[in-house]
């Protein structure tokens, strides 16, 4: 178990190692540095300018070099100016002299400047990043218990009319993506003028202008029933179907195993048969499907938090890639793909945990 | 005149599909008729998901196709006073135009029906495609991985895995930028994609006939001179005669769609190799000294089609998805264009005023995807059959 471990981890810093120098590679394009160039300092400046401004603050440094830099094991770059000052990666961040030779990246805590926001990276991801973990965890309370409820009542009785209407409503919704039903939400639920608000509200059912609202900014500081069912059931959504498919599939396969037909012959009611012989053996491969389709959702929620304009992780994503926010961007990517790989790394180790029939030799 | 009522624009639209309705009408007049010689096709129409399906997924491929006389105006042309027009708004004077706005008007005054007719034939120009290209790129390499194992397989899946723990979204960030366009990076990667189907094409045919030096020259020179001619044109837009030509932001976007697709393609593929490599016919074959791309491709593959057509059905829905969440967010695609991701998003700011310009090409997405997601689902249960 313990080999297992330490080498799945070990590849997992591996995979880690590659990405995060991928993501680097590719926000440290030339060409998005002359764009940076020209947003820190002005818009008018000529070719030579900008080529200097690169050099002056530390880009001109084979790539290799930035990101053993960013990532903090090789020491940030210094310069001495003309005028006798001295400049470097740490010195402008620590604003002191001394700093100058040290290492400052990712694995010092310091994860740059941001700025689109005009802010450390490290305040704006963290306060984003809780954000969207309301958000995340209102999904996962919701999408759960009914893709599983779904799947098990789909998968109990293969091919009844039950299973037809269920697995066909799982397709729907498998084919329905974030930007797609977020749009049928709102203008359903969300508009004074068109859907069902203006319909409840002339029945005086509803009080309000909308039933629920189109905009989930307002939730930033007080999370409602109205201004957060949409965004949740956005997500939700999209990655139900597939999770109910799945225990569709594991749930009909597991009802024809010899244990339910001996269970039944003995005469066990088929409800007991359902939660007590069929239920734990069936819930294994949905769990590790559940977790990676975490990884799966932040596209969801990059997509929901946009169309919501909910300033969550994904947001903070869209805009640090669309304003050239490079530092930004590179740690929420950092954050993303730790992301991916600790959900992949549970999932195994879940299945393991769950599956006693497999050996680890 | 007067504004046109829901069932009057309902009738309208279905006259202006009247070109659809015949080609569907022949499609499944004759594929019913011959159902019993057509194979796995045939047998679709014996599962009632599997026609819905089907019939979806061909009327927006009639659509696409006939898109050239459907359209009531063009999808690029503003008509003043007609912004965000309510469906079935009158034109102010025709003058020889169409005389109604059948699903209304956009914020700048386009004819929506237009545009969700034009973009239906923006999105089926690329998803099968890509789909396609990425199940070539999946199989070129899923199948030496599971039948020849070892190293290859381990860097092999080393490297899915890399992609595959990319966030999409992220990925499409940062391969679909404008930024991107300056550096040699798209036609480098669209130099070794597109490289997948030539290769493909030759090492199938050159495995078959490399006993008959005479037949395999001429096929595989065909092969190579067309593919050649094609890459030419794609990839470096070098093509003298125009045919094959893809704009850069085209290419960018095919690329990282491409890219996306490919290395799910090829777990699958691999997966069914391992399992496939095991059975007796394979091992006839390797007694009959048969080469290991002969075995791959003309005794494995042929045995793995039933999963892999499932699976591209899948995909190319999985596709439009993916395209449509570029154009949510505006990459690679020109501002005008009308694939419906664009004007999704277009669409989206008046969403709770004129919700119509968002939910035609919404509606339209999905319904594509769902009739690609039900044929993909009634082609399984008649494989399964079997």
């Amino acid at each position: 178990m313990l080999l297992f471990l330490s080498r799945r981890i070990g590849m997992m810093l591996v995979t880690a190692l590659c990405l995060t120098f991928i993501v680097f590679a590719l926000t440290n394009l030339p060409a998005k540095l002359e764009t940076l160039a020209k947003t820190q300092a002005g818009s008018r400046m000529t070719e030579a300018e900008v080529a200097s401004w690169i050099e002056r603050n530390g880009y001109g440094s084979p790539m290799v070099q930035r990101y053993g830099e960013w990532l903090g094991v090789l020491p940030g770059w210094v310069r001495t100016e003309a005028d006798g000052t001295v400049r470097g990666r740490c010195v402008d961040r620590a604003g002191t002299p001394e700093a100058a030779g040290d290492r400052c990246g990712i694995l010092q805590g310091d994860w740059g400047f941001s700025t689109r926001f005009r802010e450390t990276v490290l305040n704006v991801l963290s306060a984003r990043l809780g954000a969207t973990g309301w958000l995340m965890m209102w999904v996962l309370i919701v999408m759960v218990p009914m893709s599983l409820i779904v799947g098990v009542l789909a998968g109990m009785r293969e091919g009844s009319r039950t299973d037809r209407t269920l697995s066909t409503l799982s397709i729907a919704t498998t084919a329905t993506p974030e930007y797609v039903s977020g749009v049928l939400f709102i203008a359903l639920l969300a508009s004074s003028t068109v859907g069902l608000s203006p319909l409840f509200v002339s029945w005086g059912w509803a009080t309000g202008p909308v039933l629920f609202q189109g905009n989930a900014r307002s939730a930033l500081d007080s999370l409602t029933f109205s201004n957060f069912t949409l965004p949740v059931l956005t997500v939700a959504l999209y990655g139900m179907g597939y999770i109910a498919r799945i225990t569709r599939a594991s749930m009909t396969e597991v009802m024809t195993q010899q244990y339910i037909r001996t269970a039944r012959l003995k005469g066990v009611a088929f409800g007991t048969i359902v939660m007590r012989h069929a239920l734990r053996n069936a819930l294994i491969a949905p769990f590790t499907v559940i977790m990676l389709q975490i990884p799966w959702l932040l596209n969801g929620v990059v997509i929901t938090e946009v169309l919501f304009s909910y300033p969550g992780f994904g947001w903070t994503l869209y805009e640090a890639a669309i304003n050239n926010d490079i530092e930004l961007l590179l740690a929420s990517s950092v954050v993303a793909v730790v992301v991916v790989l600790i959900t992949q790394l549970i999932s195994d180790l879940g299945y393991v945990w769950l599956n006693p029939r497999i050996r680890l030799s | 005149m007067d504004p046109l009522g829901w069932p009057e624009i309902l009738i309208r639209i279905a006259q202006q599909l009247l070109p659809v309705w015949i080609a569907m009408v022949l499609t499944f007049a004759l594929s019913i008729r011959f159902r019993r010689r057509l194979g796995l096709y045939g047998k679709l129409f014996d599962s009632g998901v599997g026609m819905v399906g089907f019939a979806i997924v061909i009327f927006w491929l009639f659509t696409a196709l006939f898109a050239g006389w459907i359209v009531t105006h063009d999808a690029l042309s503003q008509v003043s006073q007609m912004r965000n027009a309510l469906p079935g708004a009158a034109l102010p004077n025709p003058d020889g135009r169409y005389p109604y706005y059948l699903f209304g008007g956009d914020a700048l005054a386009r004819d929506v029906f237009s545009r969700m007719v034009m973009g239906a034939r923006e999105v089926l120009r690329i998803a099968p495609f890509a789909a396609m290209i990425s199940f070539m790129i999946g199989i070129l390499l899923g199948l030496p991985a599971g039948y020849i194992g070892g190293r290859l397989d381990t860097g092999l899946t080393f490297l899915a895995n890399l992609v595959l723990a990319f966030p999409v979204i992220l990925l499409f960030f940062l391969l679909v930028a404008p930024e991107i366009q300056e550096t040699p990076l798209p036609l480098v990667m669209a130099g070794f994609l597109f490289l997948a189907p030539i290769l493909f094409v030759t090492i199938l045919l050159n495995s078959r006939f490399f006993t008959q030096p005479a037949k395999r020259n001429l096929y595989v020179g065909v092969v190579l001179a067309i593919g050649a001619w094609a890459y030419l044109g794609l990839v470096f837009g070098a093509d003298p005669t125009g045919i094959w030509a893809m704009s850069p932001n085209l290419l960018n976007v095919f690329v990282a769609v491409v890219f996306v697709n490919a290395p799910t393609v090829f777990r699958i593929v691999r997966g069914i190799t391992l399992d496939i490599k095991t059975r007796d016919y394979v091992a006839a074959a390797q007694t009959r000294g048969e080469g290991p791309w002969y075995i791959m491709l003309w005794e494995i593959l042929p045995n793995a089609r039933g999963p892999l057509i499932v699976d591209f059905c899948l995909r190319i829905g999985y596709t439009t998805i993916l395209l449509g969440t570029l154009g949510f967010f505006g990459l690679g695609v020109s501002p005008e264009s009308p694939d419906w991701g664009s004007t999704i998003n277009a669409g989206r700011r008046l969403l709770t005023v004129y919700p119509h310009p968002a939910l035609v090409p919404a509606l339209s997405l999905m319904s594509l995807v769902l009739g690609l997601n039900l044929l993909a689902d009634g082609l399984r249960e008649e494989s399964l059959k079997d």
